[in-house]
């Protein structure tokens, strides 16, 4: 059974049955063809922001449109069009299958797929869940809080977006799978002034759910006043150390480190083309014994999280490294028939323009016993770095980057100054080698990960407990 | 008030497209007509279209062939000074209707912005000349294949160390644009983007390297032999082989024209409308004020014929005019939006979309010049992740290059950081290189920065 939903915003508007499935499955599959998908996606959203103390702008965007993408070896076909109808996507059918040599047209059987679980997430628009005038309190809310934090502060923008797509994806088995996803984020950046020095500090955090979350738990000031606690600290960090240092890294967000130093390595495009640093070196060790880290887009309500990817298939827990030891590689259904393996779940991709292949959804460690303060207090000197910005992997040479924006220097066992921003490099096969604590404290991300590949984003979570990492490159302005 | 003329597409025609001029202008029209219909005060509406083509060849067999046909209608409406905004894909009559009905709701919500609005019609372009920018390119899947397959092929020629690809693409499109508003302004044009590039591994004791070469321009015709693409990526690739760190240090750093880039992209951010009314800029309030050495000059060029970033008015319908942005090391203006202007109580600088065609004034020494001035140091020619803080110009990122002493590059080096405050980089700037890179809308030569500190072991 077709999820109701889905089949009235995509198939019934452009009157689409079981016969007119028929007919876009024997036109674009068949003989010659080993995989692909028509992939059918409504999304709708909105954005409002503040500045100023007022709301002065908001955006809505509506996006509708069908990709159709054949699959022959390792070729792919692709096109796409923005008009849900026969005749356009039997024209964009045509095209992507010009890709295939030969091959006649069969009758393939629709038949409906589904993750046979609990829904992740619920189905209900976010963009309804709150009224304008509520949207507009949430950040009425946000700026209030930020300028009652500090009268240092200056400027306060906050931004309130909602998403609500609806996919449907019929692949070429005659597999069919839905899902209907929410998404919002709240975000806030403050700028503080002193003494003609400017610094600035944001926050922010959302998931697959409702506005309602952000008025819950005192949650869009808390992120007001993190942001500004963020620039208050800003405002007294000194030079940052340059050189290679002992590097504690904060629980939570920190695991962008994985992201970037292990995550994109192991996905199974680069792996099957051998142009990863970590291509055949599945039962290697990658890390220091004790480390566990998990690929999951099964985590209720998560911003990485997904009931089906974008093929269709099921998400699942995907173990990447075991007690040190790489297990395994993150796929879609094209790597992973061309592997020798199975989808992993990871199949995703931007929009219908734009072709799925294997992404990460919430990739975290899982926690140690270290006790955190532990942990600090057995650096004698280094860095212990606790917010960041983004990262950027080089996945062939495995050299990776991740920009610390909250960081202080341990000395004696103890937190001491915070430094400004630096950059944090490293060698994504053996940075792990090196963590000699894990901590107790495993955190998920506040929900603001946004990963590109290809020009693509997709939203996606990280997380991780405090870690020790005995030696890791700083780069900061001052001689260590 | 005029537009440019242009022939409409036919199926012969190579790119066609799948909207003919007339049909575009009609739509903004529409959009228009039904946003005033709602109570809109004012409003502006852009319509574009594009089709394109993108090819993948990896070693020697196609990878993917996509094709591209977008579509678009945004609309700005203006009830009095609260404004809404939204837009979409979709071309039905209702999609339509939906999408003015979803800016004016938004707008019946938004608060009052006393700097809200639309341009003072003085500023507006009237007519314009053509900026050759519409080169459409008769390469079809079979054509493009074989292209990509002979740059590819040039790769793995040029050294047996390349043992893998990443890719070889070719990719083409062209785009047809109408920006219209309630005040009587209707204009567009068309426009083509050809590339070709190419990405290769290579592979020694120590590991694997990768490295990649392209090119980009508004006619095929512009983009140069493909082989000497296919030897480019091979040669770039190569030499990375048996990257070293460094130990840490302070010395003198050459940016490579593609890196070069990404400085001056910090310095037009920091310059925008919306980095100074935040506050949000290392160079705040800095027009009047020395930001280079007094030597440099720096341009904005948006009516230089086919190049990448040219556009005859900008996102709001203002002319756009080549100015200087640095003048003997001075800064002369901000690049501002009509909303900016009145924010900052400005004028609007045609600059509605950013900056065009950003150029940097090359000096008198070509690359090798540049090394031989520098003497000692690090060459970078490649950057990764963020790491740069726009409000307090403070950078630090990861860096990939080769270490130069006595003007010749001794070996390659990886895995160190760069850092220091931009600022301060801007001012110690040593010499711009003649070895000006065009393939974007930032053009500059090689740039020599006399210290940084390096980060390594």
């Amino acid at each position: 059974m077709i999820d109701s939903l889905a089949q009235q915003t995509l198939l019934d508007p452009a009157g689409l049955g079981e016969s007119e499935l028929d007919t876009l499955l024997a036109t674009t599959f068949g003989h010659g063809v080993d995989g692909g998908d028509c992939y059918f996606q409504f999304a709708c959203q909105e954005g409002w922001s503040l500045e100023d103390g007022i709301v002065k702008s908001a955006s809505f965007n509506i996006e509708r449109g069908v990709g159709i993408r054949v699959v022959s070896g390792e070729q792919t076909g692709f096109a796409y069009s923005d008009d849900i109808a026969m005749p356009a996507m039997l024209e964009a059918a045509r095209t992507a299958r010009s890709i295939t040599s030969a091959g006649q047209s069969g009758r393939i059987a629709v038949a409906a797929r589904n993750p046979g679980r609990e829904l992740l997430y619920h189905p209900d628009n976010p963009i309804d869940s709150l009224d304008e005038q509520a949207k507009i309190g949430i950040l009425k809310q946000a700026d209030a809080a930020a300028r009652a934090a500090d009268p240092r502060v200056t400027q306060v923008m906050c931004s309130l977006g909602g998403v609500h797509e609806v996919v449907l994806v019929l692949n070429a088995r005659g597999e069919l799978a839905t899902d209907v996803r929410p998404l919002v984020r709240l975000s806030v950046q403050v700028i503080m002034e002193q003494g003609g020095r400017r610094e600035s500090g944001s926050s922010g955090g959302g998931g697959r759910f409702g506005y309602a979350h952000f008025l819950e738990e005192d949650r869009a000031a808390a992120f007001a006043r993190e942001a500004v606690r963020q620039a208050q600290v800003n405002m007294e960090a000194e030079d940052a150390p340059a050189g290679s240092m002992k590097v504690v890294l904060g629980p939570g967000w920190p695991g962008v480190l994985l992201h970037e130093a292990i995550g994109h390595g192991l996905e199974g495009d680069f792996n099957r083309k051998g142009t990863s640093a970590f291509a055949g070196r599945i039962g290697e060790r990658v890390a220091a014994k004790g480390i566990t880290i998990v690929d999951d887009g099964t985590l209720a309500g998560r911003r990485g999280s997904l009931n089906v990817d974008d093929e269709g298939t099921p998400t699942q827990e995907t173990v990447l490294i075991e007690d040190g030891i790489l297990k395994g590689y993150m796929q879609d259904e094209m790597n992973a028939r061309l592997s020798g393996t199975r989808s992993t779940g990871n199949g995703r991709r931007e929009s219908y323009a734009r072709l799925p292949m294997p992404r990460m959804t919430n990739t975290y460690m899982l926690a140690g016993e270290a006790d955190p303060e532990e942990i600090i207090a057995s650096v004698d000197d280094g860095l212990y770095a606790v917010n960041f910005g983004g990262g950027q992997v080089d996945i062939t040479s495995g050299k990776f980057v991740f920009s610390a924006s909250e960081a202080y220097r341990i000395r004696n066992g103890r937190v001491t100054n915070p430094v400004k921003g630096a950059t944090l490099i490293g060698n994504g096969p053996d940075v792990l080698t090196r963590v000699s604590m894990i901590g107790n404290d495993m955190q998920l991300d506040p929900g603001i990960g946004t990963c590109g590949k290809e020009g693509q984003g997709v939203p996606v979570g990280v997380g991780q407990p405090t870690l020790r990492i005995d030696g890791m490159t700083v780069g900061g302005t001052q001689a260590a | 008030m005029s537009e440019v003329l242009q022939t409409p597409a036919t199926a012969d025609e190579p790119q066609a497209l799948s909207h003919d001029p007339d049909s575009l202008r009609a739509r903004v029209q529409q959009a228009l007509d039904a946003a005033r219909a709602r109570g809109a005060s004012d409003a502006q509406a852009v319509v574009s279209h594009s089709v394109g083509l993108q090819l993948d060849v990896r070693k020697g067999e196609i990878e993917t062939l996509e094709y591209e046909r977008d579509q678009s209608l945004s609309l700005i409406a203006y009830f009095g000074q609260s404004k809404g905004a939204a837009s979409t894909t979709d071309f039905g009559e209702q999609a339509l209707l939906d999408t003015v009905e979803a800016a004016c709701r938004i707008a019946r919500h938004t608060e009052p912005d006393p700097c809200a609005g639309m341009p003072d019609p003085a500023f507006k372009a009237d007519t314009w000349d053509d900026l050759d920018l519409d080169h459409p390119w008769a390469c079809d899947a079979t054509a493009a294949a074989e292209l990509a397959r002979a740059i590819e092929a040039a790769g793995f020629a040029t050294d047996s160390r390349i043992e893998n690809s990443d890719g070889t693409s070719v990719g083409t499109q062209r785009s047809i644009a109408f920006l219209g508003d309630s005040q009587g302004f209707m204009g567009g044009y068309c426009s083509t983007r050809h590339s070709l590039s190419c990405a290769l591994v290579a592979r020694d004791a120590k590991g694997m390297q990768r490295d990649h070469a392209y090119r980009v321009a508004r006619a095929a015709s512009d983009l140069e032999d493909p082989e000497a693409i296919g030897r480019e990526a091979a040669e770039r690739t190569v030499r990375r082989l048996g990257g070293r760190k460094l130990s840490t240090r302070s010395c003198a750093v050459l940016f490579a024209p593609e890196m070069a880039r990404t400085l001056i992209g910090s310095f037009t951010r920091a310059i925008s409308g919306p980095a100074q009314y935040r506050e949000s800029s290392f160079l705040l309030n800095a027009v009047g004020e020395p930001v280079f050495p007094a030597w440099m000059q720096i341009e904005e060029c948006p009516l230089t014929p086919r190049a990448l970033g040219s556009a005859p008015f900008d996102g709001e319908g203002v002319r756009t005019r080549n100015r200087p942005l640095i003048a003997d090391g001075v800064l002369q203006s901000y690049t501002l939006d009509s909303y900016a202007a009145r924010r900052l109580g400005l004028e609007t600088t045609g600059n509605a979309g950013g900056a065009r065609n950003v150029t940097v004034a090359p000096g008198n020494k070509d690359f090798q010049a540049l090394l031989r001035e520098m003497g000692t140091g690090l060459l970078v020619t490649e950057l990764i992740g963020q790491g740069v803080n726009q409000v307090t110009g403070d950078y630090s990122r990861g860096a990939a290059g080769f270490w130069v002493e006595n003007g010749e590059i001794q070996y390659p080096v990886e895995e160190v950081t760069i850092a220091g405050n931009l600022k301060d980089m801007f001012r110690s700037i040593v010499a711009v290189g003649t070895d000006v890179d065009r393939r974007g809308n930032i053009r500059t030569g090689s740039i020599l920065v006399e210290a940084m500190t390096v980060a390594g072991e």
